[in-house]
């Protein structure tokens, strides 16, 4: 046993031997997955509320179906089944195109991945906030003559914002933590990185407790900044509570 | 986490559709379409292997259940206390708790479960009296730190939860209540607990529903529950998207027999003034 009483720091060493600078790797590789399947799921979300808000019955249904089952199917299985099909039928497609295959980085797969599962959720954050904007701003939009992407531009966006905030603060938290669950796809972000160094070298408390200070210091930091961008949002609505 | 994030995560009563919503005509079309969707699946992909695991796939599903319902129980129990020494206890309970619902709200759960099995699990067995004692047989098995993992989970995210819902309860209520002459322990019984879980109670039907996509993370600690049956098929037959679609069909009928439930007993239970 490597820690019987005393823990061994010099594991946490950034230099080879110990596997600090493995585990901070592996913490980016987590901040950049989150950071663009959110941006990604974003996206997907002000798409998708639009439509669902604004679109015709069918797209509508189409939209509903997709919110309605990443919201009924586990995170793990639809990142497996998105995993090997996304990769899968990219890899088809550019066959028939007659490109040959390419190898898809893990990177660029876990955003695909956790941008799609993060679209639904944004569509229904997004969708909510956007009802409740008051109809009356939109009508007078629509009266002083704006174009629809005008009035998105303008008035809706921004009105949205302050309703769409805490919960989209929230998405962002949970895309933090929905990294992790790439590891079992085998991608080497923070999770798997500790599983590995832990199993190495047998002190998985040890490894396991620093990686989840690194997960819980990017949640305080990112509630930190949230606090501000909220207050900031709020300007000059009534204070709750 | 408020209400409506839980919603956006989680399917809820209010996204069942009614009877004569399909009566429409581009949704007729569109459930002929999905339906020769269906056929083409069961046609056209392999689905031989199905008879052979369905009873593994049962008790499969079974563990899931068990799971789901183990821990939402336990973490609801926690939860009542967690939520509820954050608004009325004193600090040295008020800080714990606090505590504790940052740190599990704040990590993710595959990594509390690896945390648990892993690191516990290798702790113990150096203790002596721990592998003499008459729970190491259970300490010895996987399912324990999944229980013991999505029951502390659940607990935090639904301490908070309860933490609102206690502060939310109107003070005249409790004022009432105490000029009715009740102690603390009635008017926490009869009237605080009561309207507290009243006005949780959408939330927590969420977060069964959450709790339930959580409980395939247990497959990676070894337990054997639907997902990892699953699993096995994979690697058995090498088919890669007949299982995965079986799979996330089975989570949508138990998220959809859940959710029904929960229409069910929301319906029953009278809410004006809520």
């Amino acid at each position: 046993m490597a820690a019987d009483s005393l823990i061994n720091w010099s594991l946490l060493a950034l230099a080879a031997p110990g596997w600090g600078g493995v585990l901070l790797q592996g913490f980016l590789h987590s901040v950049e997955i989150a950071v663009g399947g959110y941006a990604l799921g974003l996206l997907l979300g002000v798409g998708g509320a639009f439509g669902k808000l604004y679109g015709g019955p069918v797209l509508r249904d189409l939209l509903e179906c997709y919110t309605t089952i990443v919201r009924a199917v586990p995170e793990l299985v639809l990142i497996l089944l998105l995993y090997y099909a996304g990769t899968d039928l990219l890899n088809q497609f550019l066959g028939a195109m007659g490109i040959g295959t390419v190898d898809i980085s893990g990177l660029a797969a876990g955003i695909f991945v956790i941008g799609v599962v993060q679209g639904a959720y944004s569509t229904e954050v997004l969708r909510g906030a956007i009802k409740a904007v008051l109809p009356g701003q939109i009508e007078a939009a629509r009266a002083y003559g704006m174009s629809p992407t005008k009035v998105l531009r303008r008035i809706t966006l921004p009105a949205m914002l302050p309703y769409a905030i805490p919960g989209l603060a929230n998405l962002w938290l949970i895309a933090t933590k929905d990294t992790a669950l790439l590891a079992v796809v085998g991608f080497s972000e923070l999770t798997l990185v500790t599983r590995q160094a832990a199993g190495t070298t047998k002190a998985y408390l040890l490894f396991f407790c620093a990686a989840g200070a690194l997960y819980l210091a990017l949640t305080l930091v990112s509630n930190l900044l949230i606090g501000i961008i909220e207050r900031h949002a709020r300007r000059g609505f009534a204070e709750q509570r | 986490m408020t209400d409506e994030t839980t919603h956006a995560l989680a399917l809820v009563p209010e996204d069942l559709p009614t009877a004569e919503s399909f009566l429409k005509p581009h949704r007729i079309v569109l459930m002929i379409l999905f339906a020769g969707l269906v056929v083409a699946v069961a046609v056209f992909m392999r689905w031989d292997w199905l008879p052979r695991y369905l009873p593994r796939l049962g008790s499969g599903i079974l563990v899931s259940l068990a799971m789901l319902f183990g821990t939402a129980i336990l973490g609801f129990l926690l939860a009542v206390p967690l939520g509820l020494v954050q608004v009325t206890g004193p600090w040295f309970l008020k800080l714990p708790a606090r505590l504790f619902c940052t740190i599990i709200r704040g990590t993710p759960l595959l990594l509390q479960l690896w945390l648990l099995y892993y690191g516990l699990g290798s702790l113990f067995p150096q203790f002596p009296w721990i592998r003499h004692s008459f729970l190491w047989p259970y300490l010895r098995e996987a399912w324990p730190y999944g229980v013991a993992a999505l029951t502390l989970s659940f607990a935090a995210y639904e301490g908070e939860v309860m933490r609102g819902a206690f502060a939310g309860v109107p003070q005249g209520e409790l004022e009432a209540a105490r000029a009715y002459g009740m102690g603390r322990w009635t008017m926490f019984r009869r009237i605080w607990l009561p309207r507290a879980v009243h006005r949780a109670l959408p939330t927590l039907n969420g977060e069964t529903v959450l709790q339930l996509k959580s409980t395939p993370l247990v497959a990676t600690i070894t337990v054997v529950d639907v997902y990892a049956v699953i699993s096995k098929v994979r690697q058995e037959t090498y088919l890669t998207y007949e299982p995965l679609l079986l799979l996330a069909l089975i989570y949508m009928c138990l998220t959809g027999i859940l959710v029904v439930a929960f229409r069910y007993f929301e319906n029953r239970i009278p809410t004006s003034g809520a």
